[in-house]
This record gives C-alpha cells, sequence and structure tokens, in this order.
C-alpha cells in the first residue's frame, strides 16, 4: 500500500478503503480551495400544497430514502436527543441499507446506532465529535467504512464544498410552524442555536422538520426559514430536555483546575489583548469557566469593553454580554437555559451557522477575529500538536468539534492541562491522534509551569516580562515523567477505523482499531 | 528566618491532592494524617504520606506533617515520617512542655544518622495549651513556632465563633506574644469559610497586624490572598530603607539614635525594618540591595 506522509509527519495511507483517496495534510492555511460551492436541487412548492405530513414513514416513501442514502443530523440536543434515534428506527423498519449518518456530534444517547451499525441499515458515519457507546463501537472496528471525523468549520465547508453530500437533512425543531419555519428558542426541548443545523438546510436535497411544537404560520425568530424546508413532521417528543440543557454551568471547585484558569488569565494578560475591542472563546466545563471568570475580573478592573465572545454559550457568557463586558455574542451553540433565553430576546446576541462561525473556506469565519482562545486537551506533544480524539487507552472519547478551526483563527490559541492526568504524563513525544497541528497552537498552561510555542518568541518575551512561570515543553514533559514514570505506549491494530479530517478537508490523521 | 506565611493542610489519605500539593505556591505544606483521617484509614494514610514526603516533589514548599495527638498515633505516626525526608512535624493538642519533650525524644530516636534535624510545631487549640504557651514555645530548641486552633479552643471554651473572632482575641495575642517572647514563629488559625475572600483578607489583614508570622490555610484558594497581606508593600519596604539609610547615617556621623520624619529611630524599629527587608528579600520584592 502506497503510504504518505503528512506536514506533521504523520504516515498515511494514500487510499483507505471506504473513504478514498487521501489528501495529505499540507499546513494549517497551505491548501487553497479551487472548486465552486455546490447547489441543492432547486424545488418549488405551489400555493395551497402542504408541508405538514402524518408522520416520518409518510416522509421516507414521499422524498424517497433509499438505500446509500446520506442523512443528517444535528446535535443541538445533545444527550436529550431524541430525533435521530426515531430517524433510524423508521429507516430499519422500512428495511433501508447502507445509509450514512451526518450527524455533528454523537452522545451516549445514540447508542442504538450501534445495533443499526450491525444490522446493516448504517454502514458510514461523518460527525465532529464521539461520545459514549458509540464511539467504542467506533474504536472496536464495528463500523464497516471508517468514519469521518471533522470539525464543525470543515463540516460546513464539507457541506458546502460537496464532499459531504447530504441526501436528507433531518433537523430537530424545538420550534416550527405548518409552512417550515424553525427556531430553537422555544418549545419543551428548546436548545438555543441551531447553528450546527444551518449549512445542512441550505445544501441538503431534501429538508425534513421534525418538531413537538408546532405554533401558528408565520414562526418568530426564524432562524432556518421556510424556503428551505421540504416537511414538517409533528411528534410527540423530540427529545428530554433534561439531557439538552444542563442548568447552570458552575465554575470548577477543583483546585488544580482553578491554579490553572488563574495562570490562564494572567497569560492573557500578558499578552496585552485585554484592551477594548477584545474577543475570546472558551468551552462550557469547569475549568474554561473559571479561566473567563478570572479574565471578567481583569476586563472589570481595567474597565475594557470586549467585542465579541464566542462559541458555546453559556450564562455565564450572558452575564458578561448583559453587564456590558461584551457588545455582542456570536452563538453557534446554547449550553444552558440562561443561553436560550438570551438568545430569544436580546438582539446582540447573534445566532449563526457553522460556516459562519468557523468554515475555513468562505470569506470570513468569526474564529478569524477572535483574539484569545482558551482549549483543552486529552494530550499534547512535544511539537504542541493535539490530541483531543482518542483517550490514554486509544478510544475514541471525543473530537476536535470547534477545537483546530478556533485554534487556528485566534491571535493566541492557549490550551490547558493537568500535567498529569490521573497518573498519566499529559506531554509526549508524539501524541497517538493528532488532531489539532502545533503550529496553530501557542502556550500550554500546567499546574506546573507554562510553555510556549517556539515559534511565537513574541509571546515568549511578553510572558516572561510578566513573570510567569516559564518552562520549555520538553522540562514539562521530564517534570511529569519525573513524578509517574513513561507510560507505555498504546499499541493498536492495523485497520484504520476513523479519518481524522483537518478542517480544510486533508487528513490529519487516522484512527487505528484498539486491541 | 523560615517564611511561613502560608502553611496549607492536604489530606493525608488522598493521593491525588498530595500529588499536587506544591503547585500552588505555600510556603508549607501540611500532611494531614489527624483531622482529615478517618480511624479506619490511619495506617493507610501514614504509609502514602511517607511515600510522598519520599517521591514528590513539592518544589519550594517546607514539608510537614501533622501528626495525630500524643495520646493516640503519634508514636507510630512518628516512627514513619521522620526518616522519610520532611522539613517539621505539627503536634496537635499540645498542653505542657512535657508534650513536646516526648514529641522530641521520639523524634531523635527515629532520626537518621546525618539527618537535619527535624523541627517541631506545636499546635496549641485547648484552654491548657493556650495558659501554657510560653513553657511550650521553650520547651524544646526543636520548637520553631506556635500555631493556634481556634475551633477546638472555642469548643472548648464553650464560646461561640464568630467571623470577627471576638472570642479568641486574647489567645491569639497570647500565642503571639509568647512566640516573640521565645523568639520563635506565631501561625494564627486558619479562616474556615473558603467562599468568603473578603472575610479572609480582614482576619488576615487582623492577625498580621497583631504580630502573627503566618496563618494555616486549608484550600489552596486562600494561598495567594494570605500572601498578599503578608507580603510588605511597596511602601512598607520604602520605610524600611529609609530607616536603616537613616540609622547608617547616623552610626556613620558618631550618633546613637537616627530620627526619620521627625520621629526617633530607636532598636525596635530598625530590628522591624530588617525584618522588612529580610522578608522582601527572600520574596524578591527587594531587588537592588538594602538601600
Amino acid at each position: 500500500m502506497n503510504q504518505l506522509t503528512n506536514a506533521i509527519g504523520r504516515s498515511l495511507p494514500a487510499d483507505v478503503d471506504g473513504y478514498g483517496p487521501v489528501q495529505p495534510f499540507a499546513g494549517a492555511f497551505a491548501t487553497v480551495p479551487a472548486m465552486r460551492r455546490q447547489a441543492p436541487k432547486v424545488k418549488r412548492i405551489l400555493p395551497g400544497e402542504q408541508k405538514l405530513t402524518a408522520d416520518l414513514a409518510a416522509v421516507f416513501k414521499r422524498i424517497p430514502v433509499t438505500d446509500g442514502m446520506t442523512l443528517s443530523f444535528h446535535h443541538h440536543l445533545r444527550n436529550g436527543d431524541g430525533v435521530v434515534n426515531m430517524v433510524l428506527a423508521v429507516a430499519a423498519r422500512l428495511g433501508l441499507k447502507n445509509l450514512t449518518v451526518a450527524l455533528s456530534s454523537v452522545f451516549p444517547v445514540h447508542a442504538p446506532l450501534v445495533e443499526h451499525v450491525k444490522n446493516g441499515v448504517v454502514t458510514g458515519l461523518d460527525t465532529n465529535y464521539l461520545s459514549g457507546p458509540v464511539a467504542q463501537a467506533v474504536s472496536h472496528g464495528v463500523f464497516p467504512r471508517p468514519v469521518v471525523l471533522r470539525t464543525h468549520g470543515g463540516r460546513a465547508r464539507a457541506i458546502e464544498c460537496g464532499q459531504l453530500k447530504i441526501d436528507v437533512a433531518f433537523i430537530a425543531a424545538p420550534a416550527a410552524d405548518e409552512y417550515g419555519n424553525l427556531n430553537g428558542v422555544a418549545g419543551p426541548a428548546a436548545c438555543g442555536s441551531l447553528g450546527y443545523a444551518m449549512p445542512d438546510a441550505q445544501y441538503a436535497d431534501h429538508v425534513v422538520a421534525i418538531t413537538d411544537y408546532l405554533l401558528p404560520f408565520p414562526l418568530a425568530p426564524i432562524s432556518i426559514p421556510q424556503t428551505r424546508v421540504d416537511y414538517v413532521v409533528k411528534v410527540d417528543c423530540i427529545g428530554d430536555p433534561k439531557g439538552i440543557v444542563s442548568g447552570t454551568t458552575k465554575i470548577t471547585r477543583d483546585p488544580v483546575g482553578l491554579k490553572i484558569a488563574e495562570t490562564t488569565a494572567k497569560v492573557i494578560k500578558a499578552t496585552g489583548l485585554i484592551k477594548d475591542g477584545f474577543s475570546f472563546q472558551t468551552g462550557a466545563g469547569g475549568a474554561s469557566l473559571a479561566a473567563a471568570y478570572y479574565v471578567r475580573q481583569m476586563m472589570e478592573e481595567t474597565g475594557v469593553t470586549g467585542s465579541f465572545a464566542l462559541g458555546g454559550i453559556t450564562g455565564y457568557m450572558v452575564e458578561m454580554l448583559e453587564s456590558g463586558l461584551f457588545r455582542k455574542l456570536i452563538d453557534v451553540q446554547g449550553f444552558d437555559l440562561e443561553a436560550v433565553r438570551s438568545l430569544a430576546a436580546n438582539p446582540n446576541h447573534l445566532e449563526v451557522g457553522a460556516d459562519f462561525y468557523a468554515s475555513p473556506f468562505n470569506l470570513g469565519a468569526a474564529v478569524n477575529n477572535l483574539d484569545v482562545v482558551v482549549l483543552g486537551a486529552t494530550e499534547i506533544d512535544t511539537g504542541f500538536n493535539i490530541n483531543v480524539v482518542t483517550g490514554s487507552d486509544g478510544v475514541v472519547m471525543g473530537g476536535s468539534g470547534g477545537h483546530s478551526d478556533a485554534a487556528a483563527g485566534a491571535k493566541v490559541t492557549i490550551v490547558v492541562a493537568n500535567l498529569l492526568r490521573g497518573r498519566l504524563p499529559i506531554i509526549m513525544d508524539k501524541v497517538l491522534t493528532a488532531t489539532t497541528p502545533g503550529e496553530t497552537v501557542d502556550v500550554l498552561v500546567t499546574e506546573r509551569g507554562v510553555a510556549v510555542n517556539p515559534r511565537r518568541r513574541d509571546l515568549y518575551e511578553k510572558l516572561q516580562a510578566a513573570g510567569l512561570p516559564l518552562k520549555t515543553v520538553n522540562e514539562l514533559k521530564a517534570l511529569a515523567e519525573e513524578i509517574a514514570g513513561i507510560p507505555a505506549a498504546v499499541t493498536t491494530q492495523a485497520k484504520i477505523v476513523a479519518i481524522v479530517e483537518y478542517r480544510d478537508g486533508t487528513v490529519i490523521d487516522v484512527v487505528r482499531q484498539v486491541k | 528566618m523560615d517564611l511561613r506565611r502560608t502553611m496549607l493542610f492536604m489530606p493525608g489519605n488522598n493521593p491525588g491532592m498530595l500529588q499536587n500539593g506544591g503547585v500552588f505556591g505555600a510556603d508549607a505544606i501540611i500532611l494531614d494524617l489527624e483531622d482529615a483521617v478517618a480511624p479506619q484509614e490511619k495506617d493507610a494514610a501514614r504509609l502514602l504520606v511517607a511515600e510522598a514526603l519520599r517521591t514528590i516533589d513539592y518544589r519550594a514548599s517546607e514539608k510537614v506533617v501533622r501528626i495525630n495527638p500524643l495520646d493516640t498515633f503519634a508514636r507510630q505516626d512518628i516512627k514513619a515520617i521522620v526518616p522519610c525526608g520532611l522539613d517539621a512535624i505539627i503536634v496537635p493538642k499540645v498542653e505542657s512542655p512535657e508534650d513536646i519533650r516526648q514529641a522530641a525524644r521520639l523524634v531523635a530516636a527515629a532520626e537518621t544518622p546525618g539527618q537535619a534535624p527535624v523541627k517541631l510545631i506545636a499546635l496549641l487549640e485547648t484552654p491548657c495549651g493556650i495558659a501554657e504557651a510560653y513553657p511550650i514555645a521553650r520547651a524544646d530548641k526543636r520548637v520553631a513556632g506556635l500555631a493556634f486552633g481556634a475551633e477546638d479552643y472555642t469548643a472548648a471554651l464553650g464560646a461561640k465563633r464568630t467571623k470577627e473572632g471576638t472570642e479568641i482575641f486574647s489567645a491569639r495575642t497570647i500565642v503571639v506574644n509568647s512566640a516573640a517572647a521565645a523568639g520563635i514563629q506565631s501561625i494564627d488559625t486558619p479562616f474556615t469559610d473558603v467562599n468568603d475572600r473578603d472575610g479572609l483578607l480582614a482576619d488576615t489583614a487582623l492577625a498580621k497586624q497583631l504580630g502573627f508570622k503566618g496563618k494555616l490555610a486549608i484550600n489552596p484558594r486562600q494561598i495567594d490572598d494570605i500572601h498578599r497581606v503578608f507580603d510588605p508593600t511597596a511602601q512598607e519596604i520604602d520605610w524600611a530603607r529609609r530607616v536603616i539609610k537613616a540609622i547608617r547615617k547616623a552610626e556613620a556621623e558618631g550618633a546613637g539614635v537616627a530620627s526619620l520624619d521627625g520621629k526617633m529611630v530607636d532598636a525596635p524599629i530598625v530590628a522591624r525594618a530588617e525584618r522588612t527587608l529580610h522578608l522582601a528579600r527572600l520574596l524578591g520584592l527587594a531587588e537592588g540591595g538594602l538601600l
């Protein structure tokens, strides 16, 4: 088999069964697009025609859905999603085979997907993030074709460019009207932004809205418009609100996490970027929120008004918007009820699609305007390459999501991680699965020191002047190994179970079956 | 002068926390075998703490163990941990000089040849302990400090604990005075509401005002705030420098006393200024030498 080596030294087969030719990762901004946007079929609807359809099986027949099609879904209902399982159960009942599921993120609630794979109903999966039983099934080689792992921006790009061709987009709609206008801010399954469904709605050949909350025409506000929706199906329940929103997301109380967060805030301050117009993205995890807490304190102390906060939006970000610390929130995904409430009511809280958020191949993704992003990692190597796909046992437990997108776009990308996770060092010579390339990562903050990517001499000098505890990444690695020893490398089987695409569609790494 | 602005308690039965004890920047880490550990876990915690002392790098933090009271597991604790390379032992519920002498004998017996002498810090947390503070402070040359524990003390008194600490005011001054008279350090009781930052700052400021040299901490989040209070301020450092400059000038001119800002600079003032500058140097706050 022909082998290629990509720009971060990963050896890849030139062609992968079930995926096709591999275009190797050439550098974060090396691949220049030479293609046109795809266009969905032109269709029409005549006056008096109805979109509301009795049930899902009827929709399957009217489209019709046939073997081998690609069905897409969004993940805004997260671990409370009921729509993916509902649609696939219909597909199985109708005897369909060889479907590809293009679901923006997979959660434990999607466990029934494994049975559909075993029965041949589903043979392909295209996603940005995987967790729970499906992730484990992928790692154990249950899928006949390699799963494609993309970034959030990369998925939007692939849809726009026709590389991820969607036959039918099934859109879980917390609120809808009979003519197909949809939003996520009303109804029992309100989830906030529908950002990850927007490219699907725009480019799929057929769009089916599934809702449990039908409102009179015209619905307002409109997140996804009637002009792109073929059918509306009313069901009893699209999801479990307990799994959709997490309530109030709390700042971590773990002292090590707080230490890392506080150091992160000092790093941000040292970069000099906390000034009027400051823009920021961080995750919804406890440690990321703690970093936001310290950043907020600094913004308040210095009287800085930021331009925008981006990414998954939490109540904490909403508070910062409402207290005037940011002028806008750009929301591709809400994480709690406060985010839902704010999106519905506040004109400065903007709902955007995944393409606007992070696609590398358009004329301006929001990530390009980020000053600082704070991201996590399961592993980091001495070249600052990050793994957020596989755990220490080699099993898939995540995915890039917006990790690589934000890292590429931001002026300063900070990765925060405990130097020791449990009793394993987090830094190694070579991460098991490269997800985000080191050239887009600037600073690593751990509880035992801060390492700056040697490419950023300018940052190093600023952090040194601020008195931060700087070490080289090799020194941090040695320190971790001194405490915990050198972990044995994970060995895997030869079979490729997932392809990790960088945001531009090149292959940055592959995931192999675990032993 | 040993730096003990903060002494951070870490439970001796929690491997994850013990592993991270050195990352918070406390002047001393106290690996606790006493209150944090249930009776049935004492032996396991003792083994864990001994291993932690031998293997974990606590960086600049002094390594301290709080053993169990002398009438319970202190003998086993001392035997297990003293050879493992610790700096000091906190002896809880000390009530008499004899308690300290007994602890010192046990430590001496457990020390290995060539080992730096292990220091003792007496934790005074009973009315008897407070009453005997000065003799306890002078009971053995190993005693490096008196620490005050207000919770047990007020429980024994039958007094209600308050945030402002009226009920422990006299005990605090006794501890400070006894330690100062014996030429050792005084360490204040912990502030137990970890979510009340303003309360911690006020309580620490009071402790510093009374003369304490440091404060026990029960949560890593308290460390930076306690340091902020105990660290000499820029104004204090500047004042200290001017005091020393004034006294040097007076000495050069053959005068016994100097004056600064219209006030006499005598020996106690000079001693305070020297201590401030020494602390500032230890903390890297006084670059450029004394003057």
